[in-house]
């Protein structure tokens, strides 16, 4: 029984050694040239006596954080990857969280990293790719671990302006692993074109599936989905026939009209998700690849990457949603109603996660975990977790789990999982900011943030860029004289949505 | 030009947008910047950038998008 992720390399380099396995403009790893660094930078780690702990990945996006988080594995630690854009700030939050002894950074970010606040040590991926191997060090720790150990944490927003961390185990990996691979029909053919950053659950897709079969994944540069010509051309170029992008990617290709100048030629499985993807812009990708199979996907970061799929196999009109689906064999999706039973005949319930896909839990922060991670309250009899998601949803005519919305203030912003909460928490800090409410405008995807205090909007948009990732930035920010608020004293977010949509 | 301006300016308000010449190229746009002014300029002055005009040439100072606007609203006359 396999439980180790890097189970998958070991079996993959001895059958397809020199073909390419990771590759961006500037690096490309043949899976030998991969397994070698990873059993070098792995024994640095472990003669330094790093073993069954946090170490955070500060690297920019590249083939080179890829064998860094497989090195931090295969030495029996756990990767967390930070975003390489992070203010400083909640960069400072997340490693008061973890903890970690131990930071590895590339020549780019070295500098940066020595500004954290961050006692530990700093290892630089150019250095410790060359270390010389322990092979028998290795062994011994790949012999003693175990499939509930963890493989990396990844930090998601956190509605008190503290990010959480989502811990994950090899098992709840290998599980989804395997039965995403099997439904999305992977093989060695594929030719992955990755476009999450890997600072996120979602680059799992592309990053074991790779190893499992020998397949290839390109990091598509950045900069191209700014150019949909060039992306395009770029994926013609790969022969990229897979891809698992977030929907703001797709859409923003079919809504420039991109497909009457170039079509991708060789894409024949495209997966998507985090976000809803509006049946006219799908009806235009759907056009231009007749023979392609599309899939919808769901999960949130609890539950290891993605929980349910959909395969669009039927006609959808203008104003249809797209199932979520089903959720992946071996997992179970609960739909509790507010007495915590279950949904019957099309009621709304929150959508829960049972099984081994439920992630660890949040790091070092029981308070969080205790909330979301509970008792399944249909098992009175043993132990057994459940992950309350907070979407609502409900089943169809056909039986298929539809998303219907949020319980709380979680947002999806260009693909991003935002707690408005988070923005607001940051915005309360600051001196001179009294009070502030932060509503998102579906319609046309913006945040928007009302506050009243001392400074000026456009001060304030500048101060927040220090705290705040980029893709949490309000779009919109209004002054107000004072907040509305309802009866029972709290801010009247309600009205705020409506000034939105009214356009004050 | 005002107008283009003032959309230019909600999306970085800290930006001299009047000389600087390398917004794309030195990283001051991203892709959700490029995203949303596409749509705000589609909107605001009627016209419908297409794919092949989505090129750094034309998003590298606000002059080159200006010439951009202008040219098709030419076009579209």
């Amino acid at each position: 029984m396999q439980n180790h992720v890097l189970d998958y390399l070991d079996a993959t380099v001895n059958r397809v050694p020199d073909k390419l396995a990771f590759a961006d403009e500037e690096v490309q790893y043949t899976f030998r040239e991969l397994d070698t660094i990873i059993k070098n930078t792995a024994s640095c780690l472990a003669e330094k006596g790093y073993y069954k702990e946090p170490v955070i990945v500060f690297m920019k996006k590249s083939p080179r954080t890829i064998a860094t988080f497989f090195s931090i594995i295969d030495a029996g630690c756990f990767y967390v990857p930070i975003d390489e854009e992070m203010p400083a700030a909640r960069i400072n939050l997340i490693l008061e969280n973890c903890r970690p002894r131990v930071l590895i950074c590339d020549e780019a970010m070295r500098e940066a990293a020595e500004k954290l606040t961050f006692t530990g040590e700093i290892l630089n991926f150019e250095d410790i790719k060359e270390h010389s191997q322990d092979l028998e060090k290795l062994a011994e720790i790949r012999d003693k671990a175990i499939d509930t150990d963890p493989l990396y944490i990844v930090f998601t927003s956190g509605s008190t302006g503290v990010p959480k961390g989502v811990c994950a185990c090899h098992r709840s990996v290998l599980d989804y692993i395997e039965q995403l691979s099997e439904v999305l029909s992977f093989n060695e053919d594929t030719v992955f074109g990755n476009q999450t950053p890997l600072y996120f659950d979602a680059c799992l897709k592309e990053l074991y599936p790779t190893l499992k079969f020998g397949a290839t994944t390109y990091l598509i540069p950045h900069k191209y989905f700014m150019f949909p010509v060039k992306l395009v051309e770029y994926m013609n170029e790969k022969k990229i026939n897979t891809i698992c992008w977030v929907v703001s990617a797709l859409t923003m290709i079919s809504a420039f009209k991109t497909f009457d100048t170039v079509t991708p030629k060789y894409l024949h499985t495209v997966a998507f998700g985090s976000e809803v993807f509006p049946i006219k812009q799908f009806k235009m990708w759907r056009e231009v690849l007749p023979e392609a199979k599309f899939f919808n996907l769901y999960g949130p970061t609890e539950g290891t990457g993605m929980c349910c799929y959909y395969p669009v196999t039927r006609e959808f009109a203008l104003d249809e949603a797209i199932p979520i689906g089903r959720p992946f064999k071996n997992t179970e999706i609960l739909l509790l109603n507010e007495k915590d039973e279950p949904a019957v005949d099309g009621e709304e319930g929150e959508i829960c996660i049972r099984g081994t896909s439920v992630t660890l839990g949040y790091y070092n922060n029981w308070e969080k975990t205790k909330e979301c991670y509970v008792q399944n309250p249909l098992n009175k009899a043993y132990p057994e977790i459940i992950y309350r998601t907070g979407d609502i949803g409900r089943k169809n005519q056909y039986g298929e789990l539809m998303f219907v919305s949020r319980k709380d203030y979680q947002i999806k912003h260009m693909g991003h999982r935002i707690e408005l909460g988070e923005i607001e928490a940051n915005v309360n800090l600051l001196p001179g900011i009294k009070l502030s409410g932060c509503v998102y405008d579906d319609v046309n995807q913006k945040i928007v943030l009302y506050f009243v205090g001392d400074m000026e909007a456009a001060e304030l948009t500048k101060t927040l860029r220090d705290k705040l990732p980029r893709y949490m930035l309000p779009n919109k920010i209004k002054k107000l004289e004072s907040m509305p608020f309802t009866a029972n004293g709290k801010i009247n977010r309600k009205l705020l949505k409506q000034w939105v949509l009214e356009g004050k | 030009m005002d107008e283009l301006l003032e959309i230019l300016r909600d999306l970085h308000p800290d930006v001299d947008f009047e000389h600087c010449d390398d917004l794309v190229d030195g990283g001051i746009l991203d892709s959700f910047d490029i995203v949303t002014l596409i749509t705000e300029i589609n909107d605001t002055f009627d016209v419908a950038i297409s794919a092949n005009e989505i090129v750094p040439e034309n998003f590298n100072s606000a002059e080159a998008l200006y010439e951009l606007i202008v040219s098709k609203m030419d076009a579209e006359d």
